[in-house]
């Protein structure tokens, strides 16, 4: 079956700031925090609720022996146009679980652009004043509901709540896309984790 | 079919098997691994074969074996793996084997790094290993192409009996994308007589080799394959072209890479600068027609890639001087960005 | 005040980048007190493998060369022979010697080549993220033996000291093991005896060293320990498997 169909990318340039981009619904995500977080399946669940929303997403690792123990992030696009590089130079959003992330990103950010920040671990706030700051005890929330390990769905659930890259209904379409079939149990468990940083306060 | 959210590397793993490979011979090295851990996986539960081999060494002349005994074959490695593979390839080569290498590039020499790269070039399509040969090299840029390149090279490596690189790197294989893959349920795999598959004493024997002590027979073979080669520069050349027509300035880049270019591309246009792409998805053969066409109507070209300089030689020979060949590389796993492809784009208009 | 515990020599200032309980700190220690209880420092090279210790370049105070994976008992000898004066180790993984390096190691031994071999068992390919190793054991779970490793698919782990000790070149081969404190003591022990050796041109030394690796087997440091005492070392029993002194008086 020989297929010469090969698909063809049209890229627009991303415009400079975060306001301009999201008329442009594009969205850029750096989360970031340590190994062992699940900063990778946050990002993943983005990506699938970009898919579910019928966007064009990417979603790019870092990768490699470094992210033992050490730092972990994750480029997710999501935009209504194809996307061109994977790679998020200016974040619209930034995610930061933990605070050599939160130090070396926080510049990287777009005029106009979100910085959620674990404060349960991230105790200072940003050197800027252009850019909205929504810290949330995500660590601290996630021991409290006894969900130790969803401290990155919780401070997702804030993320999807002040950048609104998709509803609710379509976040949880992603969850389930995003579980392995053989854990559909951890849906609900995920779900209410990110119900809980969606409706957070602070 | 629904679209799902695969890796590069997995997207390659999954189309191989649904384009009928069955027997997968590998070796870990960063940033590759997980097409192995992907066939380890499933190859058990379809009847496939996967194997981890002492050494890309090994498992490349697994994969002469498995090709030679007629089965849809393939191995994977990054390029410290692939240099081991060459000694292989160039025998698969002189034995007229179908088979699928792929190289998902780190940046080198020697131990180099692991982020991505596109410093294999000269590697892939000038030989790697010794003697008279080319291998076809297809070089996807997103993951739905890397889907559609994987059907591609198992087709073209059967049609043609020979070996076929699927060459992306850390980049491709890392990230994810939106994949769909296409139907294959019922499509035959092509019959392979001049595999030793077993007499069944209803056939001469058939003979696996690269050796011939006579070079004048020797020689004939090999312009016999030539004239193979010939057939394939003149009928498989793929490209992307866009924004040709009224280009002043015209960029070359494959892979990743011209993701990127495409972003600078798309500023260069919105600030009044008349800017086109060919983007080689053959890299042998190499779309040397459309970049000498090209050539005869820019002001330049510029080619970007990860690493010093390589595919822009096969540019700069493409265009014989037509109009000055510049080049814009970054190496040793760093992966340019938009911006600075765009300020060089400005220095030459 | 009285020092306690202080550094070798041997080991450099850099901080070790293993992951937390990974038993390749320790060995690198035993390695850098024996050349500093040897007074070596000044005519020792070491070769660093391609593995988890890729960097032990860096951790080594002493010259340091770093070869293609599975090819430093090669480099070794090139080393050797150029300079047969100096004191030559290479420090390897069990993918590294075992599998892409086997020709080299069991060439390097049936030369009896003078150099010394520090080979770390784990049962695993750590710096990779975890694949099946030659030495990985009948029915372990890794990435690439998902459903454990299956001896009709993949076949049986390798015996590496056995097997070597059946050639005539080696002059020393032992397995030990990092689990506890006197294992621990005896692994430096066999550490200086193939150092020694060495500085005696009685020619090829191995030490195999049971090591864990808790990052890749998914367990605790402390279960890793348990993990190895209760499957490692049955498998691979400790013990001396060549030692021609002891030939040579019996
Ligand atoms: C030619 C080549 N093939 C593969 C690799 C990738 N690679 C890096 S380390 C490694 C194996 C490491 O395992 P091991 O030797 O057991 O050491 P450990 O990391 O467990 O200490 C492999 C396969 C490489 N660098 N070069
Ligand atoms: S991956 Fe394993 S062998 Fe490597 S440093 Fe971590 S624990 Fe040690």
């Amino acid at each position: 079956m020989p297929s010469k169909r090969l698909n063809y990318i049209a890229i627009r340039f991303m415009p400079h700031t975060a306001a301009e981009r999201r008329i442009a619904m594009t969205y850029e995500i750096l989360f970031a925090g340590f190994g062992g977080q699940g900063i990778l399946f946050s990002g993943k669940v983005a990506a699938y609720a970009g898919l579910m929303g019928d966007m064009e997403v990417s979603w790019l690792p870092s990768y490699g022996p470094e992210m033992r123990g050490g730092t972990a992030n994750c480029h997710v696009i999501i935009s209504d146009s194809p996307v061109g590089s994977p790679i998020v130079n200016n974040p619209t959003d930034l995610v930061a679980m933990n605070l050599p992330s939160f130090t070396k990103f926080e510049k990287t950010v777009l005029t106009g652009g979100n910085i959620i920040a674990d404060s349960s671990l991230i105790s200072i706030k940003p050197d800027r004043d252009d850019i909205n700051f929504y810290p949330i005890p995500a660590t601290q929330m996630a021991s409290d509901m006894e969900i130790p390990k969803l401290a990155n769905m919780i401070i997702f659930g804030k993320l999807i709540a002040v950048s609104k890259f998709a509803t609710m209904e379509t976040v949880r379409k992603a969850v389930e896309k995003s579980v392995p079939p053989s854990k559909k149990e951890l849906i609900e468990v995920n779900m209410k984790a990110i119900e809980a940083g969606y409706n957070y306060i602070g | 079919m629904d679209k799902v959210l695969m890796k590069g590397n997995e997207a390659i793993a999954e189309a191989a098997i649904r384009a009928g490979c069955r027997h997968f011979f590998g070796y870990p090295i960063t940033p590759q691994t997980e097409i192995s851990a992907y066939m380890a996986r499933r190859m058990p539960k379809i009847g496939g074969t996967f194997l981890q081999a002492e050494s890309e060494v090994a498992a490349i002349n697994m994969v002469y074996g498995a090709a030679g005994a007629g089965v849809r074959a393939m191995t994977s490695s990054s390029s410290p793996g692939i240099s081991l593979k060459s000694e292989g390839i160039s025998y698969i080569a002189g034995a007229d084997l179908p088979c699928v290498i792929v190289n998902i590039v780190r940046a080198g020499p020697g131990l180099g790094g692991i982020q991505p790269a596109q410093s294999d070039y000269f590697q892939a399509v000038k030989g790697g290993g010794h003697g008279d040969y080319r291998m076809i090299v297809v070089a996807p840029s997103s993951i739905q192409e890397i889907v559609d390149s994987t059907f591609l090279a198992f087709d073209l490596a059967d049609k043609y009996r020979m070996p076929v690189m699927l060459m992306g790197d850390g980049m491709l294989g890392q990230m994810m994308e939106p994949v769909a893959f296409p139907d294959t349920t019922g499509v035959k795999l092509p019959e392979k007589e001049w595999a030793t598959t077993g007499t069944k004493k209803m056939r001469k024997p058939n003979i696996i080799n690269s050796l011939y002590i006579q070079p004048d027979e020797l020689e004939a073979l090999i312009k016999n394959r030539w004239k193979k080669y010939i057939e394939i520069e003149q009928n498989e050349v793929r490209f992307e072209a866009e924004g040709t027509e009224d280009a002043e300035i015209i960029l070359v880049a494959y892979g990743a890479t011209a993701r990127i270019v495409k972003a600078a591309i798309k500023k260069a246009r919105e600030n009044g600068i008349k800017a086109g792409l060919i983007r080689p998805i053959t890299l042998w053969p190499f779309p040397s027609d459309v970049i000498s066409a090209a050539a005869k109507k820019v002001k330049a070209i510029l080619c970007v890639e990860m690493s010093m300089g390589q595919m822009v030689e096969d540019v700069r020979l493409s265009a014989a001087g037509a109009c000055p060949v510049h080049f814009y590389g970054r190496t040793g796993g760093v992966v340019p960005i938009p911006a600075d492809v765009y300020d060089e784009i400005r220095r030459y208009v | 005040m009285a020092i306690v515990f202080q550094k070798p020599k041997a080991l450099s200032d850099v901080p070790l980048h293993y992951c937390p309980g990974c038993t390749h700190g320790i060995v690198h220690r035993l390695v850098a007190e024996v050349i500093d209880e040897l007074g070596i420092e000044g005519s020792t090279i070491g070769v660093a493998p391609v593995g988890c210790a890729v960097f032990a370049y860096n951790y080594f105070n002493c010259d340091m060369q770093e070869a293609a994976h599975g090819r430093a008992p090669a480099v070794a000898t090139g080393i050797k022979r150029a300079n047969p004066e100096n004191i030559v180790f290479t420090y390897q993984g069990d993918g590294d010697l075992a599998a892409i390096g086997t020709a080299e190691t069991v060439h390097a031994a049936a030369r009896g080549e003078n150099i010394t071999i520090i080979f770390i068992n784990n049962a695993i390919y750590g710096m990779t993220g975890g694949q099946m190793a030659p030495t990985t054991l009948v029915g372990q779970v890794t990435q690439t033996s998902p459903y454990g490793r299956k001896v009709e698919a993949q076949g049986y782990p390798i015996r590496m000291s056995e097997m070597l000790s059946t050639l005539e070149g080696p002059s020393y081969i032992k397995r030990c093991s990092v689990d506890s404190i006197k294992n621990i003591n005896d692994t430096k022990r066999a550490i200086k005896k193939a150092f020694q050796n060495q500085i005696d041109k009685k020619g090829f030394s191995l030490v195999e060293v049971l090591s864990t690796c808790p990052t890749n087997w998914g367990l605790s440091p402390v279960e890793a320990l348990d993990w190895l005492r209760e499957n490692m070392i049955p498998h691979y029993p400790l013990g001396t498997y060549k030692d021609i002194d002891a030939e040579q008086k019996a």
